[in-house]
């Protein structure tokens, strides 16, 4: 059956491309940057493309952090008539590569040393079989605390570096009358702290059984339950305000002083800047407790569909080129807040947040600490990933015990599989 | 040749004429609702994952949405939901039109003030309502300001009643349309029986009680089955007043079908709970609609 669906799926997908793209060189591209920054960078990718002559058609669908795009694209897949390009992250790479729909990327890879510069462990997320299947655009790291620096100094305390110095100082805070963690009360918001605690309490070969291979062993394990009360103690230490709050108006808590610290992804420097504060004085990331030697990393990346157009093809193979060039990983991470998914990038333009990432990101590829997210859409399929997020939530938010959550985690992913 | 044989083209026209209008949007419903009805149903016996596949499972997606603990607080919350909302609902519009029956001044005015919140998208009652329950932010803020210290009302952060809020922001939303139903029920009551009630002394509530209300028959029945689907199909309430949360003890069968199969891509999954939100439906309204018409037709 599935054999049929992709002969069905590719005879109309060349069809149709063939037609649509006569003209020369056009590429289709499907993506949700819309936002201020990110719609910034992705115009500069447009600017290239044109300069060498090939035609670019927009195809941005906002909302839902990318899922309303899935859902543009699967129906456009499925009416044989997928665009050139789109934004695709994670574990469903390989899902489409497996349809058989996707361009073989290994000349540009070849040509262009990608297996020298991309590290090894986003590199295996891009390829199906062996083969480059998609373009690795940038990395958000996900394991950063954000702190606020006078509210610290105001209490005379230092920055935390284990958990017990965290929740010793959190304690302090709250006599203090600050909320110590500024809690964005979502599921992928839980999900995200969560997946840091795993990294920080169990560690990085933890972490990989756990989140990435979804072992049943690790997902049950003592040092599970451990994590799961890490999260529970946490929770004395927000806001009765937090459920269904947005994490930017977290990031603004910690902005204000109404609070200490918040555990985002890279994405909140954002918020800081266009708040007008600088790194190191109003405020300072570090990586959460015990996560010095982890980098969860979440890479966005394009898929490019088979073409059999000759122009389509070319244009294809220029953008693909183009992404990994120095001059757009720099244009375009500069103007996201992100950091270069490629080594051989000149520090400079970057400011001192990224640079350290930059650097951790170096050297965890080669220590092992280089990790996908789980919660940003890496490390497992969408089903498992959905299951854990409902065992994390639903312990967060209710009385259930640590070891239970542990036991129902293993259950649900089991059941997702 | 008798006059009856002959072929009139005008006459022939006019039979299939209204056919003819209808056809088109015969067919496109018969595809487009009960097509999709059959394909759904279909898919949910299929192994689909992210996309539609069709190979044949039986029953397999139905035994797994019923061993997934989300689905049952799904179910539970539509039984408190659905309840609540259309007993309230009813019962506070029906109140609503029985005043507004009165003859009192400016009923215009009021009648318009109670209707006013029906011109919202669930999207903005959701929003307002957000924004009135959140604790540092609304309603409890707002008295404790006014020196109530000690008030509390932080149902929308509180997992156990966070599916009450909900059930707030919809009757706000509703009520007003269902008073608007019974007020047209209760104007083209016929006052001579009132009248006539009164002289055989009854009072006022008593004739409501034994009269009235009892002739609205069809309107509680419009007013039910209306209700009985906004309840079941909603879903931008939910999303933007909880998002499902805190955790997903808000979570209704619609918001679940639609995390499942679209953005967990367990297409099979979300098919299968479809498919058991339809035949919950159809559970409800089958035998009230057969006993309601029933019992008009013998009438």
């Amino acid at each position: 059956m599935r054999a049929i669906l992709m002969s069905v799926f590719s005879f109309f997908a060349a069809a149709t491309l063939s037609v649509t793209n006569s003209l020369a060189g056009e590429v289709e591209v499907l993506h949700w940057w819309t936002s201020g920054g990110e719609a910034a960078a992705v115009q500069e990718l447009q600017k290239m493309l044109q300069k060498e002559g090939h035609m670019w058609t927009d195809f941005a669908v906002a909302g839902g952090g990318g899922s309303a795009a899935m859902t543009t694209l699967k129906s456009r897949a499925v009416g044989g008539n997928p665009p050139t390009a789109a934004q695709v992250k994670g574990p469903q790479i390989q899902d489409w590569a497996e349809l058989g729909v996707l361009t073989n990327l290994d000349e540009v890879a070849k040509a262009e040393g990608w297996d020298d510069t991309v590290p090894k462990v986003v590199a295996d997320i891009m390829k199906y079989q062996d083969g480059w299947v998609a373009v690795p655009v940038n990395v958000h790291r996900i394991n950063w605390m954000w702190l606020n620096k006078a509210v610290f100094d105001k209490a005379g305390l230092a920055y935390p570096k284990t958990w017990d110095d965290f929740f010793a100082a959190m304690e302090t805070l709250k006599k203090a009358g600050v909320t110590p963690i500024a809690w964005g009360g979502q599921n992928w918001q839980e999900a995200t702290v969560w997946e840091t605690v795993v990294a920080g309490v169990g560690g990085n070969d933890f972490y990989k059984k756990a989140l990435v291979e979804a072992d049943m062993e690790a997902l049950k394990s003592d040092t599970m339950v451990q994590c799961f009360e890490v999260m529970r103690k946490m929770k004395q230490y927000t806001d009765p305000n937090a459920p269904g709050r947005d994490w930017n108006l977290a990031t603004s808590m910690v902005i204000k002083g109404e609070a200490a610290v918040q555990f985002m992804g890279d994405w909140a420097k954002g918020e800081f800047t266009a708040a007008g504060k600088k790194p190191g004085e109003d405020y300072d990331a570090m990586p959460a407790p015990g996560t010095e030697d982890s980098f969860l990393f979440n890479v966005d990346s394009f898929i490019m569909f088979d073409v059999k157009d000759k122009d389509a093809k070319a244009a294809q193979a220029a953008m693909a080129r183009l992404i990994l060039s120095p001059e757009f990983q720099v244009v375009f991470n500069v103007n996201k807040g992100s950091i270069p998914v490629r080594s051989g990038i000149e520090e400079q333009p970057f400011d001192s947040i990224a640079v350290s990432s930059m650097g951790d990101f170096a050297a965890t590829a080669e220590s092992g600490g280089l990790m996908p997210s789980m919660a940003h859409e890496m490390a497992v399929s969408p089903a498992i990933r959905g299951a854990m997020f409902d065992v994390v939530t639903n312990f967060y938010n209710s009385d259930m015990s640590a070891a239970d959550a542990a036991s129902k985690l293993a259950a649900a992913v089991g059941e997702a599989m | 040749m008798s006059e009856a044989k002959r072929f009139n083209p005008l006459d022939y026209l006019e039979r299939t004429l209204p056919k003819l209008v209808i056809a088109p949007s015969f067919m496109a419903m018969m595809v487009f609702i009960y097509g999709f009805i059959l394909w759904t149903v279909y898919i949910s016996m299929s192994k689909s994952t992210f996309l539609p596949n069709y190979d044949f499972v039986g029953l397999i997606q139905y035994v797994k949405l019923w061993r997934i603990e989300r689905w049952y607080v799904a179910c539970k919350n539509l039984l408190i939901y659905g309840g609540l909302f259309i007993s309230v609902c009813i019962a506070l519009g029906l109140l609503l039109a029985i005043f507004l029956d009165q003859k009192i001044r400016l009923e215009g005015v009021l009648r318009s003030v109670y209707l006013y919140p029906l011109s919202l998208s669930f999207v903005v009652t959701g929003t307002a309502w957000r924004w009135m329950l959140n604790p540092g932010l609304g309603l409890e803020k707002l008295v404790r300001d006014l020196g109530w210290e000690s008030f509390k009302f932080d149902w929308l952060v509180n997992s156990e009643m966070a599916i009450y809020t909900v059930v707030i922001a919809a009757v706000w939303q509703s009520t007003g349309f269902v008073m608007a139903m019974f007020l047209a029920g209760l104007r083209g009551f016929d006052s001579s029986i009132i009248k006539a009630a009164q002289v055989d002394g009854a009072s006022l509530p008593r004739i409501y009680w034994k009269i009235i209300i009892p002739s609205m028959r069809p309107v509680f029945f419009g007013a039910v089955i209306i209700l009985t689907h906004i309840a079941i199909k909603s879903f931008d309430l939910v999303v933007v007043l909880t998002r499902g949360g805190p955790g997903y003890s808000t979570d209704l069968p619609a918001t679940f079908m639609y995390a499942y199969a679209f953005t967990r891509g367990r297409l099979a999954l979300g098919a299968a709970s479809a498919t058991m939100m339809f035949m919950m439906v159809m559970a409800i309204i089958i035998p009230y609609l057969y006993s309601e018409l029933r019992s008009r037709s013998n009438d």
